[in-house]
């Protein structure tokens, strides 16, 4: 069958087979590798991708149900060259050790503050908490949402002079 | 704070922003992760790559009566299934495990655990191969499984490797440490003696990223280019070469970014060989990636100690003297990554931080009918199992002598005039200023505080506990005399190049899986040649790439590798010195070192920085001889001896009475871990250390049914902790740098995940304590909690 | 990864459209909504459709309408909108309380009310919900429409009226004065199954005696109300000592089965415990609302 979607502000059109998951049609099709996948029942969050705005899990979500919508995955978060404020929170507070959850966690995060411009601690783990960590403890993550929060107009161009 | 990319050339010193060594700086590693332009296995995808996947068994134990693949072959997606009687054919139906034994790579005779791999199937890509795995017939002959490791040595009991030879029973090793008369002797003569059953559960490390490989084995020159998730390349390699039997020079292993790794990735598993295997049987690349289920069913699992803990006393509280015997439930394969000397791996540091006057262990393996491994799971060598056998018996003694834990641990604690300490099982702890750390945590705690507030909870009947752990860890293996894995001493290489502008490469031979080592290791050449961390590049993970060397797990990467590294970047400065002599016709004894640059003693405007020398080395200057026209070197670091961490701990739980729900209020960690290089990455390490700490404690465990099903196998059910479920983390530090280290550096990457969850289940078992419940295994559910107030403490396994 | 067995997919364009679907597809056609239990479950290949009727575009279906005294909830109504919908806050906390705890955020901004009904999971939490308030399901098939009362509407674990070629539409609370309702559950960790939960529901009559009252497990081998606890609170006013009385009569009535989640007399123990809980909770904001209506005139 053939779906059309917006990702990362891009029409594409594909041909695919029904079953294929959306995790699967980004990274395989789409070859959008910042898309991770960690588990077999939803738990994991290490696939969540922004459906229209909304973090989703995109391990159990059809290719073929986001058809006509507009995916958001972590290649997308930075724009032209500018690093979203919550990819330098999460350098600036060491929100990230492996890597492995973090375009998941980053893009729940950017989600969150875009309804909810200053969470409080709990907000941010209520918001995080159908996402796994194994390395950090979540107490940096934590962090690293608040950073981007203070510092909504934060700006890096890449490879060039910051300002923090 | 923000590290510049652009950045002025070599200074001689830096900010507290950008320190030129040690000191908190941004990882290197973090602008392609934020980026989302990591490079993990199942990123890799190769020209004409064929995907892989595994038929696995649904029964845990049964004869392999017959295999019908013929369905599966019609598929027109496949291009190959592969057998067990296959493998036979090419002598790789077995492969041998990191402990002299031997593993079943494909099921030829028998099925001995729930998820063994029985098939591989080959085909165009992933969803295919998913696909003709329903279509392989199997037929099984059930046979009784061994699920309990307690009847593991009953007469009777089915005989699991019936495969070797003269094999009647399920016994592996015996294995003892300390002196048993002794030890015994101490006993008989003490005031006080109390003893307790404790069961370490089976657990897995579970990293986000599950394990896998893409095989590339180029048939006309025959190479083979194997990407996996390794946290070990180089001892791949050697064992690839050994079991494969392709010659060692013609493999490339390359282990790229790691999901984490938590132990999980230290063995090699059948997946890995059959992803090999598919290759030269195919011709193309082919990629296997486990999933989550396959993950947690068959590969490495941890613990899985079943101890009986004894500690003697006189009845004023000095601890006299330790003793334990322990079931090791080692599955169906023993296949534990242990030093060869060392089946219990480093349990034997069970004497703890405390000045003993006799100790004794006695480890038995047995198999079962479960998944093969034993796997250091962020634990160095079964130290975590150590710990927390000593750490809940120093805790029952308190309770038995009616003295608080702190007061009770800081009377025993070795001294600082006691180091080095030789303990009674062989190990000579290198330093440590313990009470000092104890009492740190309990001044951030508000320790008498919180002991107040628990008291007026009791009378009002909430449920409060304050739980202490104080632990030593012995990481860094380590000397090649005593260590090595397979007949690999356990060293490490690093080389260090600095290019003609002064900027500089550093190869390693150990393996980040998210611990930062491009940063760290950057950070300690710094410190070391005073070039920017920015300027260095460290190349890691690939054995084309890097020296010979054991890799990362044991938290060996800093005490071995980062000895090394600092080893090498002294022997370029050295050179340097000589090379900077005769750019500056003085002589080298004439020159003096500040962080960057070498200048004549006296007059330090007369200087040349690394980068001048590096292109003297590199140009024309007319070299001294024996001084060869480059500013390299190579070191191959063997640890004289293993280095000794330590931390004290303090958790504070309240337990919901109605429901037996436990919450980690608060979670106080003070760790020493010698030398500090970046503290934001130290913190980051204990962070997630102790969340992996709340998870054993109050809620992972891999259980199995009495038919040997796994009860584990997804992430419904093996449960790991979410933001919710952790406080924010407290943490202090002392530094008491290792003595024989050339940096002084400890390592701390497993140093919580040893000492969180004795903290955790003493605070549980204080909340309990109205109940007059001693002890209670872990994990900590509401129901097992609720069951522990009913006194039934301890659940059936 | 695991991945589904292969099937047709088609989207709906409105509920006649999906009705048209699942009757031109047959038996082997499933309708998918958020899919947060169907496509695991397809995934680890327990459940194999030959066509996934996707209707998620049905708009028409996701709605919060209060009518006279009852509020219409769509079958569509993803879980966050339930959760963060103030009427359903003020009129029904019981839901609110249960959305907080079902599953994670993430899951719930694709989850639906008709989904969680429509897979009967004896542990879902929103099933007890709406056998607690009395609501009515309003299923839709080529015959025509018709409203089922919870009771009619489970058949046991995993199995509803909802024959195949019928979709839930909407779900149909009945609004009580001055009532008040809850709902606690107990869980291993956040986002997993519940141990057990409890809910109850309680309405007041003028003189703060119990007018009405209706108490349910979930994961505890109850799909019903549990009349004999009811029964003792009805027309009294609420006292601790009629909650713990209920608390047993429920506890009493529960038929739990031993899992990992805890054995028997634990999950016994919690029908008890979150009962007398929930009927606390549940009655102390009746009086609130009591209060609130009595002010309002």
């Amino acid at each position: 069958m053939q779906i059309s979607m917006t990702v990362n502000g891009e029409d594409i059109t594909r041909e695919i087979e029904p079953r294929v998951l959306l995790v699967h049609f980004i990274r395989d099709v789409l070859r959008l590798t910042g898309t991770h996948w960690g588990c077999d029942t939803s738990n994991c969050g290490t696939c969540v991708v922004l459906m229209d705005g909304l973090p989703v899990k995109s391990c159990t979500v059809l290719a073929a149900m986001a058809d006509g919508h507009a995916i958001t995955t972590v290649e997308g978060l930075a724009t032209g060259g500018t690093l979203d404020p919550v990819q330098q929170g999460f350098m600036e507070e060491h929100g990230l050790q492996c890597g492995f959850c973090t375009p998941g966690m980053m893009l729940t995060a950017r989600a969150l503050l875009d309804r909810n411009p200053h969470p409080d601690d709990g907000e941010i783990r209520e918001a995080i908490s159908g996402q796994m960590c194994r390395c950090t403890g979540y107490a940096t993550i934590v962090r690293s949402v608040k950073w981007a929060a203070e510092h909504p107009a934060a700006q890096e161009t890449t490879g060039e002079e910051v300002t923090a | 704070m923000t590290i510049l990319e652009g950045h002025p050339a070599n200074p001689a010193a830096g900010d507290a922003d950008r320190p030129i060594g040690y000191g908190r700086l941004q990882r290197k590693e973090d602008p392609r992760f934020v980026r989302g332009k990591g490079n993990y296995v199942d990123d890799i995808v190769l020209p004409g790559m064929l995907h892989g996947a595994i038929l696995r068994s649904p029964v845990a134990h049964a004869r392999l009566v017959s295999i019908d693949t013929s369905k599966a072959l019609a598929h027109p997606g496949v291009k190959a299934v592969i057998t067990g009687q296959d493998l036979l054919g090419l002598k790789l139906a077995w492969a041998p495990t990191l402990s002299a034994d031997v593993q079943a790579v494909l099921v030829t005779d028998k099925v001995r655990f729930q998820g063994q791999e029985v098939a591989f199937v080959v085909a165009e890509d992933r969803y295919s191969a998913r696909d003709a795995l329903e279509l392989i017939e199997v037929d099984y002959d059930v046979l009784p499984a061994v699920v309990d490791a307690r009847k593991a040595l009953d007469p009777g009991a089915p005989v699991i490797r019936d495969e070797i030879e003269g094999r009647t029973d399920n016994h592996i090793f015996d294995w003892e440490a300390g002196d048993k008369a002794e030890t015994d002797a101490v006993f008989a003569s003490a005031d006080v003696v109390v003893s307790q059953e404790m069961v370490y559960p089976r657990s897995h490390p579970a990293p986000m990223e599950t394990c896998g490989a893409v095989a590339d084995y180029e048939p006309i020159d025959g190479t083979l280019t194997l990407y996996e998730t390794s946290q070990a390349p180089h001892a791949h390699r050697t064992l690839f070469a050994i079991v494969a039997g392709i010659p060692e020079h013609k493999i490339r292993i390359v282990s790229p970014d790691i999901g984490g790794g938590f132990g999980n990735k230290v063995g090699i598993y059948p997946g890995y060989i059959l992803a090999v295997v598919g290759s030269i049987v195919t011709g193309k690349p082919v990629k296997w990636m486990e999933d989550r289920s396959e993950n947690l069913m068959s590969t490495s699992f941890a613990r899985d100690y079943i101890m009986q803990g004894e500690i003697a006393a006189t009845k004023e509280g000095k601890i006299l003297a330790v003793r334990t015997t322990v079931l090791a439930d080692h599955g169906a394969f023993n296949a534990t990554a242990q030093p060869t000397k060392y089946p219990a791996g480093f349990f034997h540091i069970f004497t703890g931080s405390y000045d003993l006057q006799a100790a004794h262990c006695k480890v038995t393996g047995v198999y079962t009918n479960k998944a093969p491994g034993g796997v250091a799971y962020a634990c160095s060598f079964r130290v975590t199992e150590a710990v927390y056998l000593v750490e809940r018996m120093v805790d029952i003694l308190a309770r038995k002598l009616e003295m608080d834990p702190a007061e009770l641990r800081l009377k025993n604690l070795i001294k600082p005039e006691q180091f080095p300490y030789k303990n009674k099982t062989g190990w000579e702890y290198d330093s440590g200023d313990y009470a000092t750390a104890l009492r740190k945590s309990m001044e951030m705690a508000g320790y008498d505080e919180l002991r107040r507030e628990q008291k007026e909870k009791r009378a009002r009947g909430e449920l409060m506990g304050i739980g202490i752990s104080f632990f030593t860890e012995t990481v860094g293996a380590g000397p090649r005399k005593h260590m090595d894995i397979v007949g690999l001493g356990m060293n490490d290489g690093a080389e260090l190049r600095v290019h003609p502008t002064g900027k500089a490469v550093v190869r390693i031979s150990v393996q980040s899986q998210g611990q930062g080592h491009e940063t760290t290791f950057a950070q300690i050449v710094a410190e070391e040649i005073g070039i920017p961390p920015e300027d260095i590049d460290v190349v890691h993970g690939d054995t084309d790439q890097t020296p010979f060397g054991l890799g990362t797990y044991g938290s060996r990467s800093t005490p071995v590798s980062g000895a090394a590294v600092a080893l090498v970047a002294r022997k370029v400065r050295e050179k340097a010195k000589f090379i900077a002599a005769a750019m500056l016709e003085t002589r080298p004894e004439d020159l003096e070192w500040e962080k960057g640059r070498w200048f004549v003693k006296g007059d330090p405007s007369v200087g040349k920085t690394m980068a001048e020398i590096a292109m003297g080395a590199h140009g024309t200057v007319a070299l001294p001889e024996g001084i060869e026209g480059n500013l390299d070197a190579e070191v191959t670091y063997d640890p004289p001896n293993l280095t000794f961490p330590f931390g004290a701990y303090i958790c504070v739980v309240d337990v919901d009475p109605g429901t037996g729900h436990v919450k980690v209020r608060r979670f106080i960690a003070v760790d020493d871990c010698g030398t500090r290089i970046n503290p934001m990455i130290i913190e980051g390490q204990v962070h997630g250390g102790l969340t992996d700490g709340v998870g054993m404690a109050l809620m992972q465990i891999i259980e199995f049914d009495a038919e040997g099903n796994n009860l584990g196998g997804s992430f419904m059910d093996y449960l790991i902790p979410t933001a919710l479920e952790v406080p924010n983390w407290e943490t202090g530090f002392t530094v008491t740098p290792s003595p024989h280290h050339p940096i002084g550096a400890k390592g701390i990457g497993e140093s919580a995940t040893v000492g969180s969850p004795p903290a955790i289940v003493n605070a549980v078992v204080d909340a309990l304590a109205p109940f007059g419940i001693q002890h209670m295994d872990m994990p900590c559910t509401p129901a097992r909690v609720w069951a522990a107030m009913q006194g039934r403490p301890r659940p059936p396994i | 990864m695991q991945i589904p067995a292969p099937f047709d997919y088609a989207r709906a364009t409105s509920v006649e459209d999906a009705l048209a679907l699942l009757d031109r597809h047959g038996p082997e056609s499933r309708v998918v909504a958020g899919g947060h239990s169907l496509l695991p479950m397809m995934r680890l290949r327990l459940a194999r459709p030959e066509w996934l009727i996707d209707i998620n575009d049905l708009y028409e279906l996701d709605f919060i309408l209060r009518e006279g005294d009852y509020l219409r909830v769509g079958a569509m109504t993803r879980h966050t909108t339930l959760l963060e919908s103030a009427e359903i806050a003020r009129l029904f906390p019981i839901i609110t309380d249960a959305e907080r705890v079902i599953a994670d955020p993430i899951v719930r901004n694709r989850g639906t009310i008709g989904g969680s009904l429509c897979q009967a999971d004896p542990a879902e939490d929103l099933s007890t919900c709406c056998v607690v308030l009395r609501a009515e399901a309003v299923v839709r098939g080529p015959g025509g429409e018709r409203t089922l009362s919870m009771s009619e509407f489970h058949r046991g674990p995993y199995e509803t009226a909802v024959a195949q070629n019928e979709i839930l539409c909407e779900v149909r609370f009945p609004i009580l004065p001055r009532s008040g309702s809850a709902y606690e559950k107990v869980e291993r960790r956040v986002g997993d199954w519940a141990v057990v939960a409890a809910g109850a529901a309680v309405s007041l009559a003028e003189d703060g005696t119990i007018d009405d009252v209706s108490i349910g497990l979930t994961a505890a081998g109850i799909d019903h109300t549990i009349a004999e606890a009811e029964a003792v609170l009805h027309g009294k006013k609420p006292t601790e000592g009629l909650f713990i009385e209920a608390g047993r009569l429920a506890a009493a009535a529960s038929d739990p089965i031993a899992d990992q989640r805890g054995p028997v007399d634990y999950k016994r123990h919690l029908a008890d415990e979150l009962t007398r809980r929930v009927l606390r909770q549940a009655c102390a904001r009746a009086l609130e609302a009591r209060h609130t209506t009595t002010q309002e005139g």
